[in-house]
């Protein structure tokens, strides 16, 4: 098996992710591209996993789906909730606490 | 050679005339009395034709979190659901365990008026979404 | 079976993971506040009880080694427990007074506790990623518990997706450790021979995510965003119980799976130490928010502790569990006695000018917030002197010099900030327009208590020490 693909593409994916996170402005967006880290994150686990022959690595990944999609559900509602205290989710005009 | 799919040939024929009859037969000998609603999209939800960029109701939101949460749960039912057997009670009666809290869960939500889709009848308007 | 017997061992856990969903389901069903609110107390009452009982009991790890109790986890729990106690006792007149008090707070709290619980029993990379994240989440719906309050939830939605993203880091370590040892439990890990490059970058990534965790510079941006923008008895919450959680567990993972690779994170984190204190230090001097203040004290303090994880010692590690039980008494009160001051309506209480003379109009109040305030600058005879005087002990006794000598300054420079709310508690003319409303009963106890604490282990130290140095190793 090559392993050093998986892990490359997963490499590639968290760091499109990492750049989405610190570039773009809609909430939303931000928010899907740190779901994009952890699902990449998932893929090194997998890969691994398979790697070794362990399963802890893909019991890692279960929880860890669970995880994105608790943070998916609180990260909706908070996302409405600034919509409607602000009515945008651009995170650039969301600036009232700042030193 | 094909003789062996003729079967499916004629479940195919049946399915076909099935669905027709039963269009044909609800259009002839139903009543039809139509309105904004009914004629909408599944009777619900939205206009599948159109701008993408249109604002849509808050309660599909919620919908889709409540759907997220309880959805991904079944992760861990499937290996434990092909598994089980070997492992004795004491497995079977954590997943128990896990199901309840769940279930737990499930019931605040219906108390908390997440499912009532008619907002103003319901105990959710107190609550503010 | 024998997972049943061991389910003892995370007793404290059990009740608090409980209560949690018993009292989301009286908020649903019987929607009595006041019902919530006792029962949330006194579940956090009894497991309070059986943590401090767990500390004198033996050690060791159960269910197949997930977790460990006993010793250094049962005095973790012991801290999350006082900062879930206080904050709860707290919460409900705060939150009466300010006009938001729904019962859900309760059980997100409880909840939240339950994944610090977690998170200081930790022994294996699935348990330790469940307990933060558990705990993360509910911090997030917590801060932006009010939700028509701008800022509150501004704070909730920084909060919320640089959680995310540090969370992205932390579970990316986690998997290339993983991948590196081909095992998910830290003394496995610890086993390891040949570090690769997929070793290091594993350690870098889970220093980074832990990093965002205890706010230490340069990732520190949302903590006092966070900090003032939450109310304030949930900033207190998380300033205090949920940073003790994540540094027990940080201690976990540097001493059970890192100990071969000390002088590498000894370095790195010698210099993040350098940069928390400093900065930290120096970004309190001039805000104007009380709260924002604490924040960025509460960042310098974490500059603070991480010189005792730098020096890496059994003494060191000693020393700063004692330093997280100061920091957590003091911080919950200096907290406690913000959120008494917004009870007021009138003014912005959380600034520091209309503090002007408030010292005077309800005394004890005054005198609890010196005592807590004191106790940060490290001055004795009050917890926070001995504990900062232990971690820099610890920390010369390794040789760290010039590290403690930019904490002793750092510290003399923190003077300033705190000076300056206590002056303008006594030295200013008051406005006689404001009269301040006699805290309660519970609430004014549960201060004088923290703040005797506070006096009593600055004064004798002894037992607690004595006890924290009897912790095998820090393994168990």
């Amino acid at each position: 098996m090559e392993l050093d693909w998986y892990l490359s593409l997963s490499a590639v994916l968290f760091t499109i992710g990492v750049i989405g996170v610190l570039t773009r402005k809609n909430a939303i967006v931000v928010f899907m591209c740190a779901e994009l880290m952890l699902n990449s994150v998932n893929l090194t686990l997998v890969s691994f996993s398979a790697q070794h022959g362990d399963v802890h690595g893909q019991i890692l990944v279960f929880f860890s789906l669970c995880v994105a999609a608790a943070e998916a559900a609180v990260g909706l509602a908070i996302i409405i909730a600034i919509f409607r205290n602000h009515l945008t989710v651009d995170i650039s005009q969301i600036n009232l606490l700042r030193w | 050679m094909l003789e062996q799919y003729i079967p499916i040939l004629l479940l195919i024929c049946l399915a076909i005339i099935l669905a027709v009859s039963f269009i044909v037969l609800s259009h002839v000998l139903g009543p039809n009395r139509p309105n904004s609603n009914k004629l909408g999209a599944y009777e619900s939800g939205m206009d599948p034709i159109g701008q993408a960029r249109d604002r849509y109701s808050v309660s599909f939101y919620i919908i889709a979190m409540e759907f997220i949460v309880f959805d991904l749960e079944v992760v861990f039912i499937y290996p434990w659901a092909v598994r089980y057997q070997e492992f004795g009670a004491g497995t079977f009666w954590s997943m128990m365990l896990f199901i309840g809290i769940l279930f737990l869960g499930l019931l605040y939500t219906l108390r908390k008026g997440t499912f009532d889709w008619d907002l103003v009848h319901s105990r959710a308007k107190k609550s503010s979404y | 079976m024998e997972s049943v017997n061991e389910l003892v061992t995370i007793l404290p856990a059990i009740i608090i993971g409980f209560a949690g969903l018993l009292v989301m389901m009286l908020d649903a069903y019987i929607e009595n506040v006041r019902l919530v609110f006792r029962t949330t107390t006194l579940f956090t009452l009894g497991a309070l009880g059986i943590a401090i009982n767990d500390m004198f009991g033996h050690s060791g790890e159960a269910f197949y080694g997930l977790i460990t109790y006993g010793g250094t986890a049962a005095f973790g729990a012991v801290l999350v427990l006082i900062g879930t106690l206080v904050t709860v006792i707290l919460s409900r007149d705060y939150l009466e007074k300010t006009g938001s008090h729904i019962a859900e707070v309760y059980s997100m709290i409880l909840f939240g506790t339950f994944g610090m619980l977690i998170l200081v029993s930790a022994n294996n990379l699935v348990t330790l990623f469940l307990g933060i994240e558990t705990m993360s989440i509910c911090l997030y719906v917590l801060a932006g518990l009010v939700k028509n309050e701008k800022k509150g939830v501004e704070a909730a939605l920084k909060y919320f997706l640089l959680g995310a993203f540090s969370t992205g880091f932390l579970l990316y370590g986690m998997a290339l450790l993983y991948g590196a040892s081909g095992s998910t439990f830290l003394t496995d890990i610890a086993t390891l021979d040949d570090k690769g490059m997929i070793y290091w970058a594993g350690v870098a990534l889970l220093l980074v995510g832990f990093f965002f965790k205890i706010s230490a510079v340069p990732f520190h941006m949302w903590t006092p965003d966070v900090y003032q923008g939450a109310p304030t008895t949930i900033t207190a919450y998380m300033a205090t119980a949920s940073k003790s959680a994540a540094f027990v567990a940080f201690i976990f993972v540097l001493s059970r799976a890192l100990p071969e690779a000390r002088a590498e994170w000894g370095d790195v984190i010698w210099l993040f130490s350098i940069l928390t204190m400093v900065i930290g230090n120096v970004l309190a001097l001039v805000q104007d928010n009380v709260k924002r203040m604490l924040a960025y004290s509460s960042i310098a303090h974490a500059g603070y502790i991480l010189i005792g994880l730098a020096a890496g010692t059994d003494a060191a590690y000693s020393a700063v569990l004692f330093y997280l039980f100061a920091y957590t008494l003091m911080n919950l009160g200096a907290f406690g006695i913000v959120a008494y001051y917004e009870w007021h309506k009138g003014l912005d209480f959380t600034e520091v000018k209309n503090y002007a003379g408030l010292g005077f109009k309800q005394p004890v109040m005054g005198v609890l917030m010196s005592i807590f305030l004191f106790s940060m600058v490290g001055i004795p005879p009050f917890a926070g002197f001995i504990g900062k005087y232990r971690v820099f002990a610890a920390a010369v006794d390794e040789g760290l010099i010039s590290l403690v000598v930019v904490g002793v300054l750092a510290s003399a420079a923190s003077v300033y900030y705190y000076l300056r709310v206590l002056i303008n508690l006594y030295m200013h003319e008051s406005d006689p327009g404001i009269t301040l409303i006699r805290p309660g009963v519970l609430y004014s106890a549960t201060l004088i208590i923290l703040a005797a604490l506070t006096i009593y282990f600055g004064v004798k130290p002894g037992d607690l020490t004595n006890l924290l140095g009897s912790f095998k190793g820090i393994s168990y």
